[in-house]
């Protein structure tokens, strides 16, 4: 008579921990979920990574429908943490929807040690980042530049044309690409 | 009342000096407690200091903000054994929004509603002799205190600009990461940590509690409101604490450990952690509203000689509002970027809170109607309650549009409207339910001449604090910023006034438990008369050390508003 509702506490007790373990596991799952989410929708204006073919795809039916033009304004800062001189080539490009060209950006290391920088991006209008493709960009990859180097670093993009069918994006008429170089850290995984 | 203590305290004593009343002695009773309502006055009175200093605190800030210009900061700074400067003296500002806020959130309102009045008076209502789990009733309290220890410390130790923790009770990276260095945003990281457990504990507790020990024959549709309202937010700190706890632990880590979880440059987002927060955050104000739902249910009701009206709509409100509460938390960061469709959700979902709301405060007002009214002080301040919620209310439902928000957003309007839901919902119905209830935990009457004057100074002064804020908002006076262009002096100077006239209307509240202690008459087993109908009007007031020994039975007859046992002389 007195064991018998001790279990049955313990029971619903452990039930009601295991709710809490299971929203902790859930609050921590959160960042790659919120990550992959970031990816597919273009949230918080996430640009897309494109495939060379997918390109010629987007070109072609853009041509044959002729597309609108569209102009990119470039943008690009340092975090406070890196001593590096880093500037878009050209204020803004014109190009029709789906049309593929290549920006350039140039970054100098002003410091007399070498600096690994990684470059966070992510384009205005945010509800264009889904239509905002990259084929080939510096910021895939980490760069690391000597004492006083320069480089000139190139990004190769597109215009989704489908922009076209959303009606948050369509009247658009500039896209802002900004790039944030800040100094490499350990990546997570 | 024609039941007693006696009637459910019958039980054959065959053990010698083991009776009802038996109390161990002083520090094993308050320091190793494994009673409920012991444990009940610990967090009661855990509260009412931590309320002092939460106060104070505003008190410094309302000082501050009387008149344009930086006044008296640096004096603060200089105290605390800083050197006044011009950004030590704004961080002195940060880290007294962080206080105040952390404060009257984790260690004043929860420990008061959950800690202080749900342990005291969920076993009683629902006649069970303790708590599921003692031992850990009594983790749950001392967490909650070294968790405000660990808060307290923060403020002694560096933070970046200034000593103490300035980032906001909510924590946003980047400024609780890169933008403050220093010990103190780790002890405030890990206060909320320790506060948490504590929470979490607490609610496990409820849970079992009121799933397994109900007396014989209270199903949960016959239980009393105020334990509805317990249950519902011990599922909502179930829920919504872990992820906290997951936010800040990633918190601790970017600070401390290299993790990159809210930092661009390694891949993060600050917005994920403003996402976690929130989704913990929001349902955490219905964690400190709900509990005072339940309690102006029983209030209104007793003091109404009525049922509450639509028992059932009022229990299914509570867990409706719960339920919704947890998928509205971007309304909060209706400014970070969400494209128009998803404000549109976030805003509708938002609104539709206020049909259970309404359900709430139709059925407290239906409860009034046509009942035998008596105005003693519990049912004074029930009423400052529903009046005051329901502005609150009003300028939620301004705030919860997408597009006004864009242009309300950390302005003073906001400031205005949680205090409204918050400093006059959540705290008048604490004091509705400690004049309820104080001559059942004490034994002893307070004076209701003075909780009448309590109440009537609290009222006008808190009005007169909040209520020109809107106005301060709506002209566009930002929050979180001690100075001001001298537009925004006049209303701000009113306000201030408004504060001193609730820190006199605090004096009274003192001295009235200082005369209710020293010369209060003693208190019957149910001083309110037969509209007060639950569980704990039935025993001796104090109750005795151990209740329910026998069960109470409560018989198919009795409804939700009577759970009196028929067994009694004069009562059926």
């Amino acid at each position: 008579m007195t064991t018998l509702p001790v279990t049955k506490n313990l029971r619903v007790g452990a039930l009601a921990l295991l709710m809490a373990l299971a929203m902790l596991a859930l609050g921590f799952a959160a960042v790659p979920l919120y990550q992959m989410f970031c990816q597919v929708t273009g949230f918080g204006g996430t640009t897309q990574r494109a495939t060379l073919s997918d390109a010629v795809l987007a070109e072609r039916m853009a041509q044959s429908a002729g597309a609108p033009m569209i102009s990119v304004r470039f943008d690009g800062t340092t975090a406070g943490d890196i001593p590096w001189t880093f500037k878009p080539d050209q204020v803004t490009q014109d190009l029709q929807l789906g049309e593929r060209k290549m920006a350039f950006f140039t970054a100098t290391n002003d410091s007399s040690v070498p600096i690994t920088g990684t470059a966070t991006f992510n384009v205005e209008p945010e509800q264009t980042g889904r239509y905002f493709n990259k084929i080939q960009c510096f910021c895939f990859t980490e760069q690391t530049l000597a004492p006083g180097q320069t480089v000139h670093m190139p990004v190769l993009y597109y215009v989704d044309p489908a922009i076209m069918q959303d009606d948050n994006a369509r009247n658009v008429e500039q896209i802002t690409l900004s790039y944030t170089f800040h100094k490499a850290k350990q990546p997570e995984s | 009342m024609a039941t007693t203590a006696e009637h459910f305290q019958a039980h054959t004593d065959d053990h010698g000096g083991h009776d009802a009343d038996h109390k161990p002695a002083f520090f094993a009773r308050w320091f190793m407690s494994t009673n409920h309502k012991d444990i009940g006055t610990l967090y009661l009175i855990f509260a009412i200091m931590a309320g002092i200093i939460g106060g104070f605190i505003s008190g410094i800030m309302r000082m501050e903000l009387a008149a344009p210009g930086i006044q008296y900061l640096g004096y603060w700074v200089e105290l605390m054994g800083g050197e006044a400067a011009f950004d030590a003296n704004l961080h002195m500002w940060n880290v007294l929004i962080t206080a105040h806020g952390l404060i009257m959130v984790f260690f004043m309102v929860m420990p008061a509603m959950i800690g202080g009045f749900g342990n005291w008076f969920v076993p009683l209502m629902i006649g069970a002799p303790d708590m599921a789990f003692p031992r850990m009733n009594n983790i749950s309290f001392w967490l909650t205190v070294a968790g405000f220890s660990s808060l307290m410390f923060s403020t002694f130790v560096p933070g970046g600009t200034g000593i103490g923790a300035g980032t906001g009770w909510t924590v946003y990276a980047p400024l609780s990461t890169t933008g403050s260095t220093g010990p103190a945003v780790d002890f405030a990281i890990f206060s909320l940590h320790l506060a948490g457990a504590a929470s979490i504990m607490g609610a496990i507790n409820f849970i079992t509690t009121i799933f397994n020990m109900r007396a014989p024959g209270m199903t949960l549709h016959k239980m009393p409101l105020f334990v509805w309202s317990v249950l519902v937010t011990a599922f909502l700190l179930l829920l919504a604490l872990p992820v906290l706890a997951a936010a800040i632990t990633m918190l601790l880590t970017d600070r401390n450990f290299g993790t990159t979880f809210f930092d661009p440059a390694g891949g993060g987002d600050p917005v994920l952690y403003q996402h976690l927060f929130w989704f913990f955050g929001h349902p955490e104000v219905y964690i400190m509203i709900l509990p005072g739902f339940g309690m102006i249910s029983q209030i209104v009701a007793t003091f109404s000689r009525k049922p509450v009206f639509g028992y059932l709509g009022m229990a299914y409100a509570m867990v409706a509002i719960g339920v919704v509460g947890f998928v509205v938390w971007a309304h909060h960061m209706y400014t970070t970027g969400l494209d128009v469709n998803t404000k549109m959700y976030f805003t509708a979902a938002t609104m539709v809170i206020a049909v259970p709301t309404g359900v709430k405060i139709f059925s407290w007002i239906a409860t009034m109607w046509g009942g035998s009214v008596e105005f003693k002080s519990p049912l004074v301040w029930s009423m400052g309650f529903i009046f005051l919620f329901t502005v609150g209310g009003v300028t939620g439902v301004v705030l919860a549009n997408g597009g006004v928000d864009d242009v309300l957003h950390d302005t003073y309007y906001v400031v205005a409207h949680f205090h409204y839901v918050l400093s006059m919902g959540a705290v008048f119905s604490l004091f509705a339910g400690f004049y309820y209830w104080f001559p059942k935990m004490s034994g002893k009457m307070h004076s209701e001449f003075l909780a009448h004057l309590h109440f009537w100074g609290f009222f006008i002064g808190v009005n007169v604090i909040f209520f020109p804020q809107h106005f301060l908002g709506m002209d566009g006076m930002p929050r979180r910023i001690p100075d001001y262009p001298d537009a925004y002096a006049y209303f701000n100077n009113i306000s201030s006034i408004g504060y001193m006239i609730m820190a006199a209307s605090m004096l009274i509240f003192f001295v009235n438990l200082a005369y209710a202690f020293l010369a209060g008459k003693k208190a019957g087993d149910n001083p309110w008369g037969e509209g007060a109908t639950t569980l704990e009007w039935t025993l001796s007031s104090p109750p005795p050390y151990h209740q329910f020994e026998t069960l109470p039975v409560i018989e198919d007859h009795h409804d939700y508003h009577d759970h009196r046992p028929a067994t009694g002389p004069a009562t059926a």
